[in-house]
């Protein structure tokens, strides 16, 4: 079965960031479930009991509590959940974080300018000719 | 792509190899290609102090003497190469290749379009995606 992007777990705190993508993906595609989770312990307990996995996982990386980077690692550690390809979208251009996050295997480290209408647009065009393991739509 | 760094194609179909070369030219892409055959010639390539880091690795998967999964194990327990993006590029739509590669935290695998046209569109926006992207020095 070919499973192509379907659902996108976007891990953000902010509530108008989070809206810039929503309305960003929707000029992408209108098939394509977005889950919004505000916390890395939410997404975590998310991620972990739910049976259908999301096709991406898009971070923020200033998170409160536990950082996006701390989540990361804790994904790739995870057998069942580190297949999910994790990209970065971030405020911070720090060089650190950028090196943290590849050597932490992100498919991708995007810096959000303030108008990122294009850039969701680019970055999902993109993800949607690629082929995925995970799909909302896969029965178990 | 964000750096002008080379892209290394790791590819034993002559034809395919030459197909991405084309694309590259007809989109205006100015970063060089390096191909290797397999993923010994990969690894060989990479431990080269010779050559530039490639900005990406663009990988096809059923090749001989070291396939991609194989190459994608190598690559990922070495501290140096880890966190190069590697973007599979295959004809291979088996499950089996598709988990493997997520596995390793490939950055999007992509099935090689027959038509060149879409082949060109595949090309275009791995190169769109890079160029936005960071990549690791």
């Amino acid at each position: 079965m070919n499973m192509s992007l379907d659902s996108i777990l976007l891990v953000e705190d902010d509530k108008i960031n989070a809206l810039t993508f929503k309305k960003g993906l929707s000029r992408v595609s209108n098939d394509i479930e977005l889950i919004i989770i505000e916390t890395a312990e939410n997404a975590l307990e998310f991620l972990r009991k739910e049976d259908n996995l999301p096709s991406i996982i898009v971070l923020d990386l200033n998170l409160p509590k536990m950082n996006g980077i701390e989540f990361l690692a804790i994904i790739k550690k995870d057998t069942s959940l580190k297949s999910i390809p994790v990209i970065v979208l971030t405020t911070s251009a720090n060089p650190l974080n950028k090196i943290d996050c590849f050597n932490l295997q992100v498919a991708g480290y995007f810096v959000k300018p303030l108008d990122y209408f294009e850039l969701i647009e680019s970055i999902f065009g993109y993800w949607k000719k690629s082929e995925f393991v995970h799909s909302v739509k896969q029965s178990h | 792509m964000k750096n002008n760094r080379p892209i290394l194609l790791v590819e034993d179909d002559k034809i395919d190899a030459m197909t991405v070369k084309r694309a590259m030219k007809d989109l205006k892409i100015t970063n060089l290609l390096a191909h290797v055959y397999n993923g010994l010639e990969a690894l060989d390539y990479l431990k080269n102090l010779n050559n530039e880091k490639p900005c990406i690795i663009l990988l096809d998967l059923n090749m001989p003497k070291m396939n991609g999964i194989e190459l994608l194990k190598n690559l990922k327990k070495d501290e140096s190469f880890k966190k190069i993006p590697v973007v599979v590029l295959t004809t291979s739509n088996a499950e089996k290749d598709k988990t493997e590669s997520f596995n390793l935290s490939i950055a999007g695998y992509m099935l090689k379009p027959v038509d060149y046209k879409q082949f060109v569109d595949v090309i275009k926006d791995i190169n769109l995606y890079w160029t936005i992207s960071e990549i690791p020095d």
